[in-house]
């Protein structure tokens, strides 16, 4: 594996997670509780989405072999995703959504917090301009997370529902492979597993104002970022993601 | 009704040196949520620096059916307005 072959591979790790996770969070529109947070999660979509051309774009540049950011999205199949399987997990009720969000945007906040020091200049800019819209989802679901895990018995009851049915796709987003060793040998990123003390921090200081408790199993789903095995939910997020261009080669607007 | 969060009027600051202007409300569980919820609602073109969410229950209003004794008798009293003085011309449009 070469150098580009392994930032290619990155990248694509990089743009799946946010191209799936916005797609998730798309769903949304026009079905939230509340008008407010249906805006809101429209958003957040739109800001990952809007991640996902630049870390799509650079990944086709890297590649150079004339694919861009609307071909990796739309033309290619369930196996060749590499996101991990949190972000593929279905939205569940309102909670589970926000769950997930929380579980991934503490994530999602230390890995850009490294890579905007990356050896890649395109890198640190990608991350750069992703980390201030990454802050306020942040902000935003962690502040959800609280209010309704410390909030009536129902809501309290359905966010550990969701921290139960969640966690055991955590420990995916800090596993390491060939292609981590060969980013950290060069400086790009950092190797996933040193991210997961200020994880751990984040995640127990916020789960604790939402008097959540953390399941101690520490089983881990894994296959997403490495393409080998994905959820069966991946495979029917594409078929309504990628219909259009299935359907009608090279449509554009 | 009980169980609907309170509505909240929400002030956008244009740019730095204008005033803060009423742009519409929205409904939020509390002053935090209800700054976050005018974030995502009323910012999202590049419309503010700033926000400000004020409960419409706080908000005193005079009464409309007042407006006779409040606004009229100001009607008549041309006088108050300052177009009868000279301004020099080295002024310029004020």
């Amino acid at each position: 594996m070469t150098r580009d072959e392994a930032l290619f591979e990155y990248l694509l790790r990089l743009g799946d997670n946010t191209l799936i996770l916005g797609h998730r969070v798309s769903e949304w529109c026009g079905h939230a509780p509340v008008l407010e947070e249906d805006i809101a999660l429209a958003n957040t979509a739109l800001d990952l989405i809007g991640q996902t051309q630049l870390w799509l774009g650079l990944a086709g540049e890297v590649e150079g072999k004339g694919r861009d950011a609307d071909k990796l999205a739309f033309l290619r199949d369930a196996w060749d995703f590499r996101n991990v399987l949190l972000v593929e997990m279905p939205n569940g009720d309102f909670g589970r959504t926000l769950m997930r969000q929380f579980l991934f945007d503490a994530f999602h906040s230390i890995l850009l917090g490294k890579l905007m020091k990356s050896s890649d200049p395109r890198v640190a800019e990608i991350a750069e301009k992703a980390s201030k819209e990454v802050s306020y989802h942040l902000e935003r679901s962690a502040g959800t997370v609280v209010g309704l895990g410390d909030g009536t018995e129902e809501s309290h009851a359905r966010m550990q529902a969701a921290l139960e049915y969640l966690w055991p796709y955590v420990g995916e987003m800090f596993t390491g492979d060939a292609v981590d060793a060969e980013m950290a040998a060069a400086g790009v990123a950092s190797d996933p597993a040193s991210l997961r003390a200020d994880y751990d921090a984040l995640v127990g200081r916020v789960l604790g104002d939402a008097t959540l408790a953390i399941p101690d199993s520490p089983f881990a789903h894994k296959g997403g970022k490495t393409g080998t095995m994905h959820t069966e939910h991946l495979g029917h997020l594409l078929t309504q993601m990628q219909w259009l261009q299935r359907a009608y080669p090279g449509a554009s607007w | 009704m009980k169980n609907e969060w309170p509505l909240w009027e929400v002030f956008i600051r244009g740019q730095h040196g204008l005033s803060h202007r009423h742009v519409g409300s929205l409904h939020a569980p509390d002053a935090e949520m209800a700054i976050k919820n005018a974030r995502d609602v009323y910012t999202r073109r590049n419309e503010g620096v700033s926000i400000w969410v004020v409960k419409a229950a706080d908000i005193a209003a005079s009464s409309p059916s007042d407006k006779g004794p409040l606004y009229e008798p100001s009607q008549s009293k041309v006088y108050r307005h300052p177009t009868f003085f000279d301004i020099p011309e080295d002024v310029g449009a004020m």
